[in-house]
């Protein structure tokens, strides 16, 4: 079961969306954000409906033209419309931005609650790795990843991924060691629970809010670092559409004046994070309370 | 002495996690593409040729042993050969490095600059008009990526108004360099009273470290906010005011001079922020320095480059955290005197 | 001659998502010239609130109202300049936590000096001078030494005779002592009130001390007013409070003292401060009293006559006086 089914399905009892529903009126902005991001996604998905061209359908005729009636957003010097373009590659940034986020979740999520409750020697050999590896700057050290692995929207994904897992990881393993010397986690070791119990089904749970608000800021942090890395020229390559890849072609038609081609993909990249960020913002005034007025 | 093995005790800490950054730039040469033997023999080595040669620079030993050989090359300088350049990396970083080190300290300049007031003013002025403007600037900031900035800012300024330069590299065309010094240009042409140098120098450097800035001035401002917001509710603030201090006194010299110790700590984790950010923004403006280099580097599969930036950008950070943590030591007198 | 500080009506607010919290609620109050009235409440009765809004100090979501007069002076109409020169000058503060109260970043003699360099316009020569005489006065061993090291490398009982010093150096005529001895050990905790008590007998300036701690009081004051909830329910001179309370709180309160000269069974007072969130009109006890009656719910009591200087505000203490 996908964790998307059970919140739809939590949803739909009265209780619990009205609920939800109250608490995000309070929050008008996050709410904003959050319809931002599902406008984005339901395009991206339904894009061959939703976009009136091809995204590489050609037209000579209609090449570098600005904004218009026909073109909403412009088109490039091969004539291809940029709204179609943009609505594609949304596909590709909003998949990656989330399959990075959630593999590292999970990872990082599992290996912290699991050195958090053991402690020892696992713990301390990982918390090493984790310095270490947060001792390079996610995006160089995402540079470094695809490089090696080879350009290909997969090793961007797994290069993203583990460039976040050691946050998870900390944060998971502090939160634990937190809840493991909690009352209800002695009741449930004195009831005879074995470990993988205690640690999964008793004590995992608690750590979520603070994971769920990390993975949504995290996410747009996940979209920015692979549409840097693609408007360098790793990862995605032309003629496949991707923002930071369009921003890059854009580039170098700045100095002629065509300012359509960098400037929407980029209006898009910024828009997602930015909702993405807001998202985070509000869930966690939402979930976690304690970590209020934090950043 | 307490400070001494203060000092000591950050060298000590720092080891095991440059040890971890060796190890995984390490691997990561193990992932890169290109093999070394092949680039060294040339493309048109026989297998027997190619074999020898691996075997020559050791890439058939055991896994630890070259770790070794590689650990004892850094310290030796030996970052390996460019393929495209065919120039030691080490000679072609030392020669950028200045590039690079120009742009950051200027951003770092404009961040802090315009950070700190800005968060010092949202804390102080908490839940008004400039907390807000703060705030958004703030989302916009992290929300913003560094090469839309910079595109924006190379077609209003250069294309659109004609106010800055073409953004390619350090000097305009025709423009000598100035006497190597320092190898910062600025520096070096007022040193050197070149003004002709300086102002060109001065143009070009502008918009790309007015972008790299950007990006971290968000950072700045928030870490400033919210330490300063702490510091204001703490005791001695409140016995501060009860005393009948000035109110400059209270938030400019009592407030303030405690939220700056945060502050360095801030800059250190800005300073690996404009070291991530580098490599667009340098690639946007065409600025030569090492970011830029190891961009060109990936696309041409060029893997020492690539390598040595990664290591040398981990290693930067490490150092730098060091460095702040005893720079910490020496402004907090709780440190210095325990 | 006017009183030197007198507090009518003094009511602070502080607006939260729930409704206000009343903290401290029309409060009457008078310090006399050179005497050590004793402000004494569990915690949470609004005593620490007093203190901050005697001196302006208390900020949004706060909201106060009524009136101080400081010798004569409205405190709520000077400017905030003017209020400024008052706070550390005339009217002084020592703070409840010594340790935390002083500046990590500055060596004492510093945070001594330069206050008399803020008010009384010294220069920092003739400002150190008399910040040494100002540590010798609170008995600090070796000031020169101690005068250059930081908060940090001090005890708290060594703090706090700092905060002393630093509140006295100006001369205030009055020093408005927060629990300043919460956090110390017994021993140093009465060598404090001993030096507290000295020193303003010896430069004749009033004290309000505020504790929640009855046998500090009977140590050290003149005069007693108890506060409840964030009103005053009493006040006395302080024998004739401990031998004649006339509130039923003050009664528990004395009855909760421990006693070594005598053998009684120490009682607790029932329940808690009331919430003040939003509070019910009346008496604020009423919840907690053994004499409560149904007029004591819905009516506030006023401040009346219980003996010589000795005011109670207590509709139980009237019908009971009225009878016997």
């Amino acid at each position: 079961m996908s964790s998307s089914l059970s919140i739809s399905s939590s949803i739909s009892q009265p209780a619990a969306s009205s609920l939800v529903w109250q608490r995000l009126q309070r929050n008008p902005v996050s709410f904003a954000a959050l319809c931002v991001i599902v406008l984005i996604a339901a395009a991206a998905i339904s894009a061959p409906i939703v976009a009136p061209y091809a995204p590489d359908a050609t037209d000579p005729a209609a090449s570098l033209q600005p904004p218009s009636w026909h073109h909403a957003l412009g088109t490039d010097e091969f004539g291809r419309d940029q709204l179609s373009r943009i609505i594609f590659a949304a596909r590709v940034d909003l998949l990656v931005a989330f399959a990075a986020t959630f593999v590292a979740v999970s990872i990082g999520g599992l290996l912290g609650a699991v050195v958090g409750y053991s402690r020892g020697w696992t713990d301390t050999i990982a918390m090493r790795i984790v310095d270490a590896l947060m001792a390079f700057p996610a995006f160089v050290l995402a540079m470094g990843i695809t490089a090696g692995l080879g350009n290909s929207t997969t090793n961007v994904a797994i290069a993203i991924s583990i460039t976040q897992i050691p946050a998870y990881l900390r944060l998971t393993r502090g939160e634990m060691l937190r809840l493991r010397e909690m009352e209800y986690a002695d009741a449930a070791r004195t009831v005879g629970n074995p470990t993988w119990r205690i640690v999964l089904i008793h004590l995992l749970p608690n750590c979520l809010p603070p994971l769920i608000v990390q993975a949504t800021l995290s996410t747009g942090f996940a979209l920015l670092t692979m549409a840097s890395l693609s408007f360098i020229g790793l990862g995605i390559q032309p003629p496949q559409s991707e923002w930071g890849v369009m921003t890059a072609e854009g580039a170098s038609q700045i100095v002629t004046g065509e300012w359509w081609l960098f400037l929407f993909p980029g209006l898009a990249i910024m828009t997602s994070v930015l909702a993405f960020n807001l998202i985070g913002d509000g869930l966690r005034d939402l979930l976690d309370p304690r970590m209020r007025g934090l950043r | 002495m307490g400070f001494f093995n203060y000092v000591m005790r950050r060298f000590a800490l720092a080891l095991p996690t440059l040890f971890g950054v060796s190890v995984i730039c390490f691997t990561l040469t193990y992932l890169l593409p290109g093999n070394p033997a092949m680039v060294k023999a040339g493309p048109f080595a026989t297998p027997e040729h190619l074999a020898e040669m691996e075997h020559q620079m050791g890439l058939d030993r055991p896994f630890p042993e070259q770790y070794y050989r590689y650990v004892s090359g850094i310290f030796k300088g030996d970052l390996g050969e460019s393929a495209s350049t065919g120039r030691p990396v080490s000679q072609d970083f030392l020669q950028r490095l200045p590039a690079t080190l120009e742009l950051n300290l200027a951003s770092l300049l404009i961040a802090i600059v315009i950070g700190l007031p800005l968060g010092v003013l949202s804390a102080v002025h908490r839940d008004t008009l400039i907390d807000h403007i703060g705030r958004v600037v703030g989302i916009m900031g992290v929300a913003m990526p560094s090469f839309l900035t910079g595109l924006l800012f190379v077609y209003v300024f250069f294309y659109m108004l004609n106010l800055a330069p073409s953004p390619l590299g350090r000097l305009g065309p025709g423009i000598e360099p100035p006497a190597h010094i320092t190898g910062l240009y600025v520096i070096d042409s007022l040193l050197t009273g070149n003004w002709t140098t300086l102002r060109s120098s001065l143009n070009q450097l502008m918009l790309p470290a007015a972008t790299l800035g950007l990006s971290a001035i968000a950072p700045v401002a928030r870490m400033v906010r919210s330490t300063m917001l702490e510091i204001l509710e703490s005791d001695y603030i409140k016995a501060a005011w009860a005393a009948g201090l000035p109110r400059r006194t209270v938030i400019y010299r009592d407030a303030l001079r405690n939220a700056l110790i945060p502050v360095i700590t801030i800059s250190g984790i800005v300073f690996g922020f404009l070291m991530a950010g580098n490599a667009v923004v340098e690639s946007v403006f065409s600025w030569p320095g090492i970011g830029n280099y190891a961009v060109t580097a990936l696309l041409t599969k060029d893997s020492a480059p690539i390598q040595s930036f990664i290591l040398f950008v981990a290693v930067t950070c490490v150092m730098v955290n060091l460095a702040v943590d005893i720079a910490y030591g020496l402004v907090d007198p709780r440190i210095r005197f325990s | 001659m006017t009183e030197l500080l007198e507090i009518s009506d003094l009511t602070v607010h502080f607006e939260i998502n729930q409704g206000a919290i009343e903290a401290v609620d029309h409060i009457n109050l008078t310090i006399r010239r050179g005497e050590v009235l004793g402000l004494v409440g569990e915690s949470g009765s609004g005593k620490s609130v007093t203190s901050f809004a005697i001196l302006r100090l208390i900020r949004p979501p706060g909201r106060v109202s009524g009136s101080v007069h400081f010798d004569g002076v409205d405190l709520g109409r000077l400017s905030e300049e003017e209020m400024r020169r008052m706070r550390g000058a005339k009217i002084a503060m020592v703070s409840q936590t010594p340790r935390t109260a002083l500046n990590p970043l500055l060596t004492v003699g510093k945070q001594i000096s330069r206050l008399l360099m803020v008010h009384a316009g010294l220069s920092p020569r003739e400002a150190d001078k008399k910040m040494l005489e100002m540590l010798r006065l609170v008995r600090i061993p070796a000031p020169e030494k101690r005068a250059k090291q930081y908060p940090h490398q001090l005890s708290g009982g060594m703090c706090q005779r700092i905060m002393i010093a630093m509140a006295l150096a100006t001369s205030p005529q009055l020093l408005l002592a927060d629990e300043p001895t919460t956090g110390l050990d017994v021993s140093i905790a009465a060598k404090i009130l001993d030096l507290l008590r000295e020193l303003s007998a010896k430069t004749g300036a009033a004290i309000m001390l505020v504790t929640h701690d009855l046998g500090v009081v009977a140590e050290i004051c003149d005069r007693v007013a108890v506060m409840h909830a964030g009103q005053v329910v009493e006040c006395a001179p302080v024998r004739e409070l401990f031998h004649n309370p006339a509130h039923p709180y003050t009664k528990a309160l004395v009855r909760s003292i421990p006693r070594v000269d005598r053998d009684v069974v120490l009682e607790p007072i029932p329940g808690s401060v009331p919430s003040l969130v939003n509070p019910p009109s009346g008496c604020r006890y009423a919840g907690r009293c053994e004499w409560v009656m149904d007029r004591c719910r819905v009516a506030r009591p006023t401040m009346i006559e219980a003996g010589p200087g000795h005011v109670v505000a207590c509709y139980g203490f009237e019908e009971r006086r009225g009878t016997c």
